[in-house]
């Protein structure tokens, strides 16, 4: 059976493709700057989030304004391709009522545009460590290792969203919610440090604080976190694909008489 | 002869809610009530049919008998309640001509497309891209935004992308009463080619000159039931008996 959904995957991999090269075309076109908002828009945040926040942090945090920007460059990749793959299925009610499409196609479609877009942020990322002089380390190579956990993570959150999202449109104003606490529950804009033992713990089980952690310990810190981080990021990242993927194929036959 | 579709007692019920619920309050609120109650609707009851390849199948019958619902189910956009549907072959379903079009892509983003969403590769797409435009006839409007196109165009574009590509059955859900009437004659050629290389169709329609003109045999449904299955001038004549 596993090889027949890879099958079908495979037969489908150009609509794929041709999905999210709409998405990147759709979102710039008849804008000036185009792609290059992907850029801009984490710098101008970067900008407004150092200004408030960098004077309060300055003894916790070598070089802040490169601290906010690792953190939420990868904190938005995923709060983006969660939010889009959660609509994903709505929004595409007019095409599943009509044609049959393998329907898991949709949410992991997002999260690869998210993904593509992630990568072009990248570049405000580089930008950064040049106009800052901070060195660019050789371990900064394996920014993917992170990046790749963060995509599967996201796939199988976005497939659970997208199924429930169909059943209770509640969800959707609820998981906005959700991805703002996560947001301050994850230290993007605050050191680890100056967090009190209990919200420590709580850390342990927030997969998006390992993802940020390794993020910037490969891009900034020049260290590779050991074997056992990896594992944990495995455990997270790839046991909620396969509670996605079970979620999603118990519940797509009844998308139809709710979207 | 190979049956190349085959429907074995399939039924098809829909839980009427007798008030569409989607929030969760409202879900809870009816559990603790206990007043989720569904009314259950069947929209095919018992339906038996084999179609064989190469033949040309017509679906006839009153608003809301089931038909576009058993198209449904053959193309796999509905899981039929019960019973077995076996389909040996590529659909290409014209349930409705540019489902899958983005209408502020441009015509020509939306032929590669929509050839994606039916399950194309890219190299078939590019081989018959020259044909679909030629076929459409819409050459000099290609580069603009479909939002601008006429109901007509976008139809047309529909049918050339649904038809280039030989697949091993099309189904047609009352669109050939797009477009104006040259094109109406093109796309009935196109269907009469399509038949005389083995492609097996399904057609839907009011127009029963039409039916009689293409199909091989009919399928009469009436609220969810077969009520005839035959020949073609025998249904046809009974179900104008029928509604005199």
């Amino acid at each position: 059976m596993l090889e027949a959904n890879f099958q079908t995957l495979k037969r489908y991999r150009y609509l794929l493709s041709n999905l999210i090269v709409k998405d990147i075309k759709l979102k710039y076109r008849r804008s000036i700057l185009g792609i290059l908002w992907s850029v801009l828009n984490p710098l101008l945040m970067m900008i407004v989030i150092s200004a408030v926040f960098s004077n309060i942090f300055k003894f916790q945090v070598e070089n802040f304004p490169l601290y906010y920007l690792t953190g939420s460059t990868l904190f938005n990749f995923m709060s983006e391709s969660t939010n889009l793959a959660m609509m994903s299925i709505l929004n595409s009610r007019e095409l599943i009522k009509k044609i049959y499409i393998p329907k898991y196609i949709f949410p992991i479609e997002k999260c690869l545009f998210g993904f593509v877009n992630f990568l072009f942020s990248l570049i405000a990322v580089v930008v950064m460590f040049i106009v800052f002089g901070y060195p660019l380390h050789l371990t900064s190579l394996l920014f993917f290792i992170p990046a790749i956990y963060t995509l599967i993570f996201s796939m199988g959150l976005g497939m659970v969203l997208s199924a429930l999202g169909v059943f209770f449109r509640d969800v959707i104003h609820l998981y906005s919610v959700v991805v703002v606490a996560w947001n301050y529950f994850t230290p993007i804009v605050y050191p680890y440090e100056i967090l009190g033992e209990k919200m420590k713990m709580f850390m342990q089980i927030n997969p998006m604080y390992y993802f940020v952690s390794y993020f910037r310990d490969v891009t900034m810190y020049n260290t590779v976190p050991g074997v056992k981080i990896d594992l944990i990021c495995i455990a997270f990242s790839v046991g909620t694909l396969i509670f996605g993927l079970w979620f999603f194929k118990k519940t797509q036959d009844r998308f139809i008489l709710y979207v | 002869m190979e049956n190349i579709i085959e429907i074995k007692d399939v039924e098809m019920h829909f839980n009427m809610c007798k008030e569409k619920i989607d929030n969760l309050k409202e879900y809870f609120i009816k559990i603790a009530k206990r007043q989720l109650m569904y009314e259950d609707f069947i929209a095919l009851d018992k339906v038996n049919l084999e179609v064989q390849r190469g033949e040309v199948l017509g679906i006839i019958g009153y608003n809301g008998s089931g038909k576009s619902t058993i198209l449904k189910v053959i193309s796999g956009i509905l899981k039929p309640t019960k019973g077995i549907v076996k389909v040996n072959g590529t659909i290409a379903p014209l349930i409705e001509l540019g489902a899958g079009f983005d209408l502020d892509l441009t015509a020509r983003e939306n032929i590669y497309l929509n050839g994606s969403v039916l399950g194309f590769s890219k190299k078939m797409m590019q081989d018959c891209f020259d044909d679909i435009v030629e076929f459409s006839e819409l050459k000099d409007f290609l580069d603009i935004p479909m939002k601008n196109y006429s109901s007509g165009m976008v139809a047309r574009i529909g049918f050339a992308v649904a038809t280039m590509v030989k697949t091993d059955i099309l189904i047609v859900d009352e669109i050939l009463s797009v477009g104006d009437f040259l094109f109406q004659q093109k796309c009935e050629n196109r269907i009469n080619n399509l038949m005389a290389g083995g492609t097996t169709v399904i057609i839907v329609s009011h127009t029963l000159d039409q039916i009689r003109r293409l199909c091989s045999k009919v399928l009469w449904l009436d609220k969810g039931k077969v009520k005839m299955l035959g020949d073609t001038n025998t249904v046809c004549d009974a179900y104008e008996g029928n509604l005199k």
